[in-house]
C-alpha cells in the first residue's frame, strides 16, 4: 500500500465512524460533533481525489457554518440525559441497519461492475483540476444555468426565512 | 512524491512557525501584553510583586511571567461534578488547534529562488532555478479560503467549552461566543471578497507578490491603497473573532464570571487563553499579508532597492533581501498586534446588542456595498 491508500482507508474508517456516531450516540451534541468529524474525514478524501477546493468549501460551509448553527440550537435547548426519555428498544433501528446494508451493497455492486466494465481510467488528472479557478470557470461557462438557478433557490430560502421570522417579530 | 529532505524541511517549517513563532510570541503576549502593556496604556503600574530570592526588582516584570507560568502548570485541574468529562477534556484542545492550524498558509517570505533573480515589472522572476517554498508551511492555491474554513471551525472550541461544564454562566458565554463569531464571519468573508477581485487569486503568497508594484512610480500598491474600507471592516471583524476586548462579551467577567471558560483551570485555561493570543497574532499576520504587502519591503526587490524607474539604486545580495523581508513581515505583524492591544485596552466592552447591531446592521451592509462597488470598478477597468 502506498501513502495515498493508507490515508484513504484512514479517512474512510474515520468517516464511517463519524457517521455511526451521529446515529448511535444518545446525546444530540455528540451526534452533531460526530457529523462534523465525518465532514472532516470526507474532506480528507476529497483532497486525495485532487479536489482541494471542494474539500475546503466542504469544511467552510458544512462544518463551519451549518453545523455551528445546529450546535447553537442544540446548546440553546440543552437537553439533559433524563429529558431524552427512557432507553427503549424498538424495531426501527434494526430495520434501518438492514435498509442501509441493502443500499450500500447495491451501490457498491454498481460501482464494481462499472469499474470492471471500463478498462481505461481517465488517468493522470491535470494539475489545474479542482482548483478554485477551474471550478469557477466551469461554473460560469458550462454550468451557468444550474448555477444561476441554485442562486435563485438560495434567494427564495433567504426571503422565506425573513417571512417566517417577520411573523414573530 | 515526497523526498525525505522535503519532509524534513516541512517538519522544520511546522516546528519553527508554530513552536518557534506563534506559540512563544502568543505566550509572551499573554503575559506582557495583558499585564504590563495594559498597565502602561491605562496608566497603572501593573503586577510588580513577584520577587527573585526575596529581592524586589522590576526586571521588566520577568519574574512575574515565570510565576504566572509556574502557577498555571501546577494548579489543580478542577472539573465540575456534572460536567461532560469528554468534552471538558477536549474543548481546550479544540480551541487551540484551529488557532495553530491557521498558520499553515501564512507566507513569511517569498518562494526562495535557487537560480538568479531578475526584476521585471516590479516582480521577481526566477531564472535558471527552482522556486522553493521555504517560508510558508503550505503554499495553498486556495489559501484564503483555507483561512476562512479553519477560522469558522474555531467556534467549536468556545461553544463546547461553554456547554460541557454544565454551568449556566459558561453556557451563556458559549452561546454568546457562537453568536458573535458566526455574525462576524460573514463580514470577514465579504470584506475580503473585494480584495480577491483585485488580486484575482486566493493564494496569499501571490497576493503579497502583487503588492510589490508601485503606483505612479512611488506609492507601494499595498492592499490598503486599493481597499481601504475592506481593511477597516476586516480588522474589526477579525478583532471580534478573537473574542477579546472590546468584543469580549463571551467572557464578560462583570456579568458571567469568565464566560465560557469559567470552569477551566490549570493548563486547560492556559490553552484557551493561548488560543486567543495566537489568534491575535494571526490577525496581525493576515492583515499584514493582505493589506500591507506581506513580506514586501517598499522599493526592495530581488536584487536591491529600486527608487526610480531605472535599475538598482542600492544593491543587496539575495540572502539579504530574504532576511530583510522576513524581518519586515514579522515587524508588520507585531505592529498590528500592538495596534490591537492599544484598541483593546482603550475601548470599554460593547454591550451584546451593540455588538450584534454593529455586525449585522453596520458592517455587513458596508461590506456588501464595498464588494459591489469594487466589482463594478474591476469590471470597468
Amino acid at each position: 500500500m502506498n501513502v495515498e491508500q493508507v490515508l484513504f482507508y484512514l479517512f474512510a474508517v474515520g468517516a464511517i465512524a463519524g457517521c455511526s456516531g451521529v446515529v448511535l450516540s444518545r446525546n444530540p451534541i455528540n451526534s452533531a460533533v460526530s457529523l462534523v468529524a465525518a465532514f472532516f474525514f470526507l474532506a480528507g478524501n476529497y483532497v486525495l481525489l485532487h479536489a482541494n477546493f471542494m474539500a475546503i468549501v466542504q469544511i467552510l460551509v458544512y462544518a463551519g457554518a451549518i453545523m455551528v448553527l445546529f450546535l447553537f440550537v442544540l446548546m440553546l435547548l440543552n437537553q439533559r440525559d433524563e429529558e431524552l426519555g427512557p432507553r427503549t428498544f424498538s424495531i426501527a433501528p434494526l430495520l434501518g441497519i438492514f435498509a442501509a446494508a441493502v443500499v450500500s451493497v447495491t451501490i457498491g455492486a454498481g460501482f464494481m461492475s462499472y469499474r470492471n466494465a471500463t478498462a481505461n481510467f481517465p488517468g493522470e488528472v491535470p494539475l489545474s483540476f479542482g482548483t478554485a479557478e477551474q471550478i469557477g470557470r466551469s461554473l460560469m461557462t458550462t454550468h451557468l444555468l444550474p448555477f444561476e438557478l441554485v442562486s435563485l433557490l438560495l434567494l427564495v430560502g433567504i426571503v422565506s426565512a425573513v417571512v417566517v421570522a417577520k411573523r414573530r417579530l | 512524491m515526497f523526498s525525505p529532505i522535503d519532509f524534513a524541511i516541512l517538519l522544520l517549517k511546522i516546528g519553527v512557525i508554530t513552536l518557534g513563532f506563534a506559540l512563544p510570541i502568543g505566550g509572551l503576549l499573554t503575559l506582557y501584553g495583558d499585564r504590563k502593556l495594559s498597565a502602561l496604556i491605562q496608566n497603572r503600574v501593573g503586577p510588580n510583586r513577584a520577587k527573585v530570592f526575596g529581592i524586589q526588582s522590576s526586571l521588566l516584570s520577568l519574574p512575574q511571567f515565570v510565576a504566572d507560568g509556574i502557577k498555571m502548570l501546577f494548579k489543580e485541574d478542577a472539573m465540575p461534578d456534572n460536567a461532560d468529562r469528554f468534552w471538558h477534556f477536549i474543548a481546550p484542545a479544540l480551541a487551540l488547534l484551529p488557532a495553530i492550524t491557521l498558520w499553515a498558509v501564512i507566507p513569511f517570505g517569498d518562494l526562495y529562488c535557487t537560480g538568479t533573480v531578475q526584476v521585471k515589472d516590479y516582480m521577481d522572476v526566477c531564472v535558471g532555478g527552482e522556486q522553493k517554498n521555504y517560508f510558508s508551511i503550505a503554499n495553498l492555491d486556495a489559501g484564503l479560503l483555507y483561512v476562512f474554513a479553519i477560522s469558522s471551525i474555531s467556534v467549536y472550541g468556545a461553544a463546547l467549552a461553554g456547554w460541557s461544564t454544565n454551568s449556566k454562566f459558561a453556557l451563556i458565554g458559549g452561546l454568546r461566543s457562537t453568536a458573535q463569531m458566526i455574525s462576524y464571519e460573514v463580514t470577514m468573508g465579504l470584506s475580503l471578497a473585494g480584495t480577491m477581485l483585485i488580486y484575482g487569486t486566493l493564494n496569499l503568497n501571490e497576493m503579497a507578490q502583487q503588492q510589490g508594484a508601485l503606483l505612479g512610480g512611488w506609492l507601494p500598491a499595498w492592499g490598503i491603497v486599493y481597499q481601504p474600507v475592506a481593511f477597516f471592516l476586516f480588522f474589526i471583524a477579525m478583532m471580534a473573532e478573537t473574542k477579546r476586548a472590546p468584543f469580549d462579551v463571551p467572557e464578560g467577567e462583570s456579568e458571567i464570571v469568565a464566560g465560557y471558560f469559567t470552569e477551566f483551570s490549570a493548563l486547560k485555561f492556559g490553552a484557551i487563553q493561548l488560543s486567543e493570543y495566537v489568534g491575535t497574532i494571526f490577525v496581525g499576520a493576515l492583515v499584514a499579508t493582505i493589506f500591507f504587502g506581506g513580506w514586501q519591503v517598499p522599493f526592495l526587490y530581488g536584487d536591491g532597492f529600486h527608487f526610480g524607474s531605472g535599475g538598482v539604486d542600492i544593491a543587496v545580495p539575495y540572502e539579504g533581501v530574504v532576511a530583510l523581508r522576513l524581518v519586515a513581515f514579522i515587524a508588520k505583524t507585531l505592529f498590528f498586534v500592538l495596534l490591537q492591544f492599544m484598541l483593546r485596552w482603550t475601548l470599554p466592552r460593547f454591550r451584546y446588542d451593540q455588538i450584534m447591531n454593529l455586525g449585522w446592521k453596520i458592517l455587513l451592509p458596508i461590506s456588501i456595498a464595498n464588494l459591489v462597488i469594487t466589482a463594478i470598478i474591476v469590471l470597468a477597468f
